[in-house]
């Protein structure tokens, strides 16, 4: 990319309130380009809460998103895929294909980048099949491939793997590795510890919307900064 | 009884013979509600996909009066069309009076508000599903709303074949603004009202069944050119 | 995309409107019991032929055939409702009246006959009889010529009827048609007009029982819509169809329209009313 990268992002004291409730508190932190940083916690931790709001989705209560460059088309150089892929009800390379039109391509343009994303996400078999009748970890292989098209420098995941089987999981888990390393950065919500330890190298831990710890995956897991964070690590933190 | 047996009878005759007035009614009826389903349809989809994706103030004053419209009756709406197209009225100058484009136009004021209604819910249901990724996608709000019907068209259309039921069947509006004339502003549903004030019950009830075959057959259309669709995989 | 559609609906909405501005188009407002009859049918093609002009017909009600010829809705107005005629003139609405045919009112009963009025030539009796049997009798009560005879003949016999309005007495508010649907499906008596009842469906059991007391006598009028309230009227081609109907021709014509062996209507037009 020859333009000014977007990346890092500095959220300064990121407060979230809904009615009565606050969701997420004093949230601090730095985003660096490169790799896969786990927003790790509980349920409810406000992990997706706070993806949303990078990502653009929501406004802050309070605080500030200062990326390092803010262009007019910030939104379409970041992509986000949900918990359940959100799909058309057109066939699978319709799906990406319409991604790329809305950023302009043209058409064989966007025909060849198609193509290849079905080769690399390993859906070139189910190119002219319905989208909505896939496999739960098919269709979310196609919102990555679709995600991926656009080569976003920064990809959001929202438990991306949360209701695949292990199996299916693992296909998505080494098809976000890949995005990661052709140059995206991936920013992934989950709280399976297994996958923080497989694929991230930064961990960025929420619990009850504060961040109580955060810095690389090897030293959360072997010093976990409080009893909370060890408590999760035991297992033995519920919400 | 035995009306039901003669009507059916007489009703495969006209359709056999297809007897040139019956034809000319036929086209007629549909030419009208046809047209005035493609305008409902067209601004009814139009404002519900606006009121499914924007706000603005008196959004919800705006829906609860399209869904009370829904409920209006046809001859009230015939009234107060003609009461703006008679020469005494605002619209009088146009001279639109006992003329097809008047029964249009009160076709649409009565569709209209049915289409509306059902889209905006069907719109609505979809919306949750879409918004974010649409939002996401750095849509932007016409490309969201074209989007968005094309993602519904199946249920859409359902809600094209209510209102194209709607209007065919109406009477009391086009009776009204139409006239009823001869060859020019008479349709099925105003003959099958002029017959049965004639007595006329058998030949009323026939032109009834040959109307509801037309419903019939729009809808089986309806139903293979979608299953045909599917199957070449839209 | 959005230009194109409004190009074509605009084209659409200019050629289904094409034809009404025609000037020898002209709109005539009459009663459902002409229509019905099928007079028109009948006698409109004679007068394109003699006169070129094309007659559109509106058939309402009388009250409401005056109501359009008030609005300026309609150029020419056949109705058989003296008295509102003669006020839509006074009112500047209409110029040159023209009594140019007429027919009679019949009362219709069922077979059964509980009033017992079946060759009663008196047809006031005849409406004694009825509100004393307190038979049923299904009165259309629309305004129309039909209705203010009725409501005549009523006070003629000096029984409020009226006031028995949901008991024997039933008040519909509908055309002659509809109301003698209802009165086959009573089983009761009406007063229809004899064009109407000559061309109806479904007479059921209904009978003609009281007929030619001169008091029956309905007399059908043409008046042209004023010129001067409504500019817009086709006064030209109006008044080239008025005096065919009121000419020789025209007046045989009528009384050569049979239904069943019998003329409806019998021409009556004696110059210059």
């Amino acid at each position: 990319m020859n333009t000014t990268p977007l990346l890092p992002l500095r959220c300064e004291g990121l407060c979230f309130r809904a009615g009565d409730l606050t969701l997420l508190n004093d949230v601090n932190f730095t985003l660096e380009a490169g790799g896969i940083t786990a927003v790790l916690g509980p349920n409810g931790a406000g992990k997706t809460l706070l993806l949303k709001l990078c990502h653009g989705l929501l406004l802050p209560t309070t605080g500030r998103l200062q990326w390092q460059h803010t262009p007019t088309d910030l939104r379409a150089r970041q992509a986000m895929v949900f918990q359940k892929p959100v799909l058309l009800r057109r066939s699978v390379a319709a799906n990406i294909e319409f991604a790329l039109k809305v950023r302009g391509l043209a058409s064989d343009e966007r025909s060849r980048r198609t193509r290849d994303m079905l080769a690399r996400t390993g859906l070139a078999a189910l190119a002219e099949r319905p989208a909505r009748v896939l496999s739960g970890g098919e269709q979310q292989r196609l919102a990555l491939a679709r995600a991926w098209a656009g080569n976003p420098e920064i990809l959001f995941l929202d438990e991306p793997a949360a209701n695949l089987d292990p199996a299916a999981a693992r296909t998505v888990e080494e098809l976000i590795t890949t995005i990661a390393a052709s140059g995206s950065k991936v920013v992934i919500a989950t709280h399976d510890l297994a996958q923080v330890r497989r694929i991230a190298q930064d961990v960025l831990f929420l619990h009850r919307g504060r961040v109580l710890g955060q810095g690389s995956v090897r030293g959360f897991f072997e010093c976990p900064p409080n009893e909370t964070a060890a408590a999760f690590l035991r297992g033995e933190l519920y919400w | 009884m035995s009306e039901f047996s003669t009507a059916l009878s007489l009703a495969f005759d006209l359709l056999r013979h297809a007897d040139p007035v019956l034809v000319d009614i036929v086209l007629r009826s549909l030419r009208v509600s046809l047209l005035a389903l493609a305008m409902a349809g067209v601004l009814g989809f139009a404002l519900a996909a606006l009121i499914t994706v924007t706000r603005f103030p008196g959004r919800t004053a705006l829906i609860i009066g399209i869904n009370a419209a829904m409920a209006l009756p046809p001859v009230v709406v015939g009234l107060a069309v003609y009461l703006l197209l008679s020469r005494a009225g605002p619209l009088g100058g146009w001279g639109l009076l006992f003329s097809p484009t008047a029964m249009v136009i009160a076709q649409v004021v009565l569709v209209t508000p049915l289409i509306c209604g059902l889209a905006r819910q069907t719109l609505e249901d979809a919306w949750r599903e879409y918004a974010e990724l649409f939002a996401s996608l750095d849509l932007g709000t016409l490309r969201a709303l074209s989007t968005l019907l094309v993602e519904t068209r199946h249920s859409l259309l359902t809600t094209l074949l209510a209102g194209f039921g709607r209007a065919i069947s109406e009477v009391g509006a086009v009776l009204i603004v139409g006239g009823n004339i001869a060859h020019v502003t008479r349709v099925m549903t105003t003959t099958i009202a002029m017959e049965t004030s004639r007595g006329n019950l058998a030949l009323a009830l026939a032109l009834g069944l040959i109307l509801i075959f037309i419903a019939l057959l729009v809808n089986a259309g309806v139903f293979f050119t979608r299953e045909l669709a599917a199957r070449q995989g839209a | 995309m959005r230009l194109r559609q409004w190009i074509v609906v605009a084209l659409l909405f200019g050629f289904l409107h094409a034809a009404t501005a025609e000037e020898n188009v002209i709109t005539l407002s009459s009663t459902t019991s002409t229509q019905a009859s099928g007079f028109f049918d009948y006698y409109l093609p004679l007068v394109k032929k003699a006169t070129g002009v094309e007659v559109r017909v509106i058939a309402v009600g009388s009250g409401q055939a005056l109501k359009l010829g008030e609005q300026g809705d309609a150029d020419v107005l056949l109705v058989h409702d003296k008295a509102g005629e003669l006020a839509f003139v006074e009112a500047g609405y209409g110029e040159d009246r023209r009594e140019v045919m007429y027919n009679d009112f019949i009362v219709v009963g069922p077979g059964k006959d509980p009033a017992g009025i079946k060759g009663q030539q008196d047809v006031v009796q005849a409406l004694k009889a009825i509100a004393k049997a307190k038979a049923a009798f299904a009165s259309r009560a629309d305004d129309s010529g039909t209705h203010r005879t009725e409501l005549r003949l009523w006070a003629l016999a000096e029984v409020d009827a009226r006031a028995a309005s949901g008991t024997w007495y039933k008040e519909l508010g509908t055309g002659m048609g509809e109301t003698l649907n209802t009165t086959v499906g009573l089983e009761g008596y009406t007063l229809s007009d004899r064009a109407t009842w000559l061309t109806f469906g479904n007479r059921g059991s209904l009978r003609v029982l009281v007929e030619g007391d001169p008091r029956l006598f309905n007399q059908y009028s043409l008046i042209l819509v004023s010129r001067k309230k409504h500019p817009n009227v086709k006064a030209e081609a109006a008044r080239r169809f008025v005096d065919y109907m009121t000419s020789g021709e025209g007046q045989a014509a009528i009384a050569a329209f049979k239904v069943g062996g019998e003329s409806p209507f019998k021409p009556n037009y004696r110059g210059g009313e």
